[in-house]
């Protein structure tokens, strides 16, 4: 078998198995090796088409299907690999290093996966990997907010299994493909799976839960796999489906109330993660060849501005040991570079012109305008200035600049800093020239043209006003300051709710057993007394009777039949 | 938004002079009048040199009322913070709530 034949992302799961072995620089330079190598193997040898086939039980297997989509997700996951093994490179720590490459390499095997079964098996070995990434901050915190992470994704393979059964028994088609909708059981069950991992409303708090717990390389890793192979498997599965325009919607708008009086800077990129999901997910349920696009160019752009960002908040926590507003400020002074990617990073993913945001976001808010859905552009409009007020300005303003927290580090880590500066660079990069980017979109020719009078003025008429909004909220001191707190999301549900119902069923349960019994007792000695009255040592059935008393009653039968015989 | 003290022997930066916040804040507001005022001028410019790549591009009609996108953008995030404000009183607990 030649190496162009090897299943992309099998590289990572291979080259995770040597990483113990290695002693320390040769380690450092084969984490940074094997992405690099996988992403040459997938951009000049491997073909378009189906790869590798293999038959189980009698089900044909396609574990390798490449074509535009999945080549171009492929890419992008590489590319994301890559920047995150180096940004971890001073790491040292096998865990870590052995689970990052698992689980990238599971989620690169995912989106070349042809069939429903390869899809279900890296979707949970994407969920088992990563947990680790979580738990490795080795803290009592994160081990329960892994553990609950867990349950989630495990959950959703199991649903995702679940509606695979029933569709190949259903349909006999084994093909990871488009369904047509959300239509019967195994549909809804597909599609609800893919929503968990997809952070959709009200099944997204493991996402803040976990990225806010995981080590400061770790959260680099998650954020890009998990939640954008979930979006692949949405626009490979359900094109056009137009409940995902609601719930994209919903997903745009709800996070960012959050991510403006949330403290821990991670959890509000966390939020804005989620938001940013909304904006793809309603590209997805337009469903045109132009919307798809669109999602998918959103998704490649957003794993670059989302990875700095994490990268700039995780270098923050790295050196300062804390990533909350409130103990934050000033750290433009000790760490420049660290805050001027940040800043790159922020204005990426508020879509500001000449960077990567711009050009990938306003092909779905074009789309929502030609597809004539005036709410749903507006509340994206919405959105898109919301974003720029808690990622855009309130991540690096309240890190980097508001008042002086008097803390003095070093700058970040050179590897640190390089990761950041290529992804920096990029993010400008595409954004200057969008084509590059535009030709790797799945649905071929992309005509779309970001750069119009119209639209850059609109677009900076809308984000500088923010600005000013922000500013004019600051100056007069009615801005909501940063608080050391918790604020409540859809997770109190499981973690207080849930077990507080579940304590309080067990109670009445409890009690309802405890009474059953009483009442049980009651009834079980009253007929143990009674039987005992009456066949008890003194009771009257128990009473013996001589032989002479039974011959008296029937010589007294007798004699009353004879009496009544002569009448 | 106050001067900071720096601490010992860290030469004052440029931003820890309020004046020089207050000149940015100012700046702001002329930046946005700008991209207000002469934005609006640019879009009329525009109008009249209709290519095809937006000819082809559908508009919403509340689009194109003057001035609509920077005031959107303004009352959108005014009423974020101000919504989110409020849900602070609903939703904000002590740091250690969940106990771990």
């Amino acid at each position: 078998m030649g190496i162009e034949q090897l299943p992309p992302g099998w590289s990572l799961i291979f080259g995770a198995a040597l990483v113990p072995l290695l002693p320390g620089r040769l380690k450092q330079l084969w984490m940074l090796f094997v992405p690099a190598a996988g992403l040459a193997q997938l951009v000049f040898l491997v073909p378009d088409g189906t790869g590798m086939v293999a038959s189980i039980f009698g089900y044909d297997l396609t574990i390798v299907r490449v074509d535009p989509l999945a080549r171009l997700w492929g890419t992008i996951f590489y590319i994301a690999a890559f920047l995150a093994a180096l940004y971890s490179l001073q790491l040292d720590d096998d865990v870590q290093q052995v689970s990052a490459l698992l689980y990238a390499g599971s989620a690169i095997g995912a989106v070349f996966a042809g069939d429903w079964i390869s899809l279900f098996v890296y979707w949970e070995l994407t969920a088992i990997t990563s947990v680790f990434l979580v738990w490795a901050s080795r803290t009592e915190a994160s081990y329960r907010s892994g553990v609950r992470y867990l349950i989630v994704q495990v959950g959703s393979g199991v649903l995702l299994l679940a509606g695979v059964v029933l569709h190949v028994h259903d349909t006999g088609s084994l093909e990871f493909d488009d369904l047509g909708g959300v239509k019967n059981l195994s549909t809804v069950l597909i599609f609800l799976a893919m929503g968990i991992k997809a952070a959709f409303p009200l099944l997204h708090n493991w996402l803040q839960d976990a990225y806010s717990e995981a080590t400061v390389t770790g959260t680099v890793w998650l954020s890009t796999f998990t939640t954008k192979l979930a979006i692949y498997a949405l626009a490979r599965s359900f094109p056009g489906e137009s409940l995902l325009i609601p719930i994209g919607v919903t997903m745009t708008a709800f996070p960012i109330f959050f991510a403006v009086i949330e403290n821990d800077l991670r959890r509000v990129l966390a939020y804005s993660l989620n938001n940013q999901l909304g904006f793809m997910v309603v590209g997805i349920g337009i469903g045109t060849a132009a919307s798809i696009n669109g999602a998918a160019c959103h998704a490649f752009a957003h794993i670059l501005y989302k990875s700095l960002l994490f990268m700039s908040m995780g270098a923050v926590l790295f050196r300062t040991g804390t990533c909350k507003g409130s103990e934050l400020g000033g750290l433009y002074k000790s760490m420049p570079w660290t805050c001027a990617f940040c800043i790159v990073g922020a204005a990426s993913i508020s879509a500001f012109p000449l960077t990567s945001g711009f050009i990938s976001k306003s092909i779905i808010l074009a789309e929502a305008s030609n597809a004539g859905l005036a709410l749903t552009f507006l509340v994206l409009l919405f959105a898109s200035a919301g974003v720029f007020h808690h990622s855009g300005i309130k991540i690096p303003y309240f890190a980097f600049f508001a008042h002086d927290s008097k803390i003095r580090v070093q700058e970040a880590p050179l590897n640190m800093l390089i990761a950041m500066g290529i992804a920096a660079a990029l993010c400008i990069g595409i954004g200057v020239f969008p084509g590059a980017l535009y030709a790797l979109l799945p649905n071929q020719p992309e005509h779309f043209v970001p750069y119009t009078v119209p639209h850059v003025v609109t677009q900076l008429q809308l984000l500088l006003w923010s600005a000013l909004a922000f500013g004019v909220l600051n100056w007069y001191r009615i801005y909501p300051p940063e608080l050391r707190s918790t604020n409540l999301d859809f997770d109190w549900v499981y973690r207080v709710w849930g077990p507080a119902v579940a304590g309080a069923c067990g109670r009445v349960i409890h009690g309802l057993q405890a009474a059953a019994l009483t009442a049980a007792r009651v009834r079980i000695v009253g007929t143990i007394e009674r039987v005992h009255r009456y066949h008890g040592p003194h009771g009257a059935l128990a009473r013996t009777s001589p032989t002479g008393s039974m011959a008296l009653w029937v010589a007294i039968l007798l004699s009353a039949v004879l009496v009544l015989y002569f009448i | 938004m106050t001067m900071q003290a720096p601490p010992g022997g860290e030469l004052p930066r440029w931003l820890d002079d309020f004046e020089n916040v207050r000149k940015i804040y100012r700046g702001l507001w002329i930046v946005c009048l700008v991209a207000l005022f002469g934005g609006q001028g640019l879009l009329v410019w525009a109008q009249h040199r209709v290519t095809d790549a937006h000819a082809a591009h559908h508009s919403f009609g509340f689009e194109h009322w003057p001035g609509f996108y920077a005031l959107f953008g303004f009352i959108a995030c005014v009423a974020l913070v101000l919504a989110a404000k409020e849900l602070r009183k609903l939703i904000m607990r002590s740091e250690d709530y969940y106990g771990d």
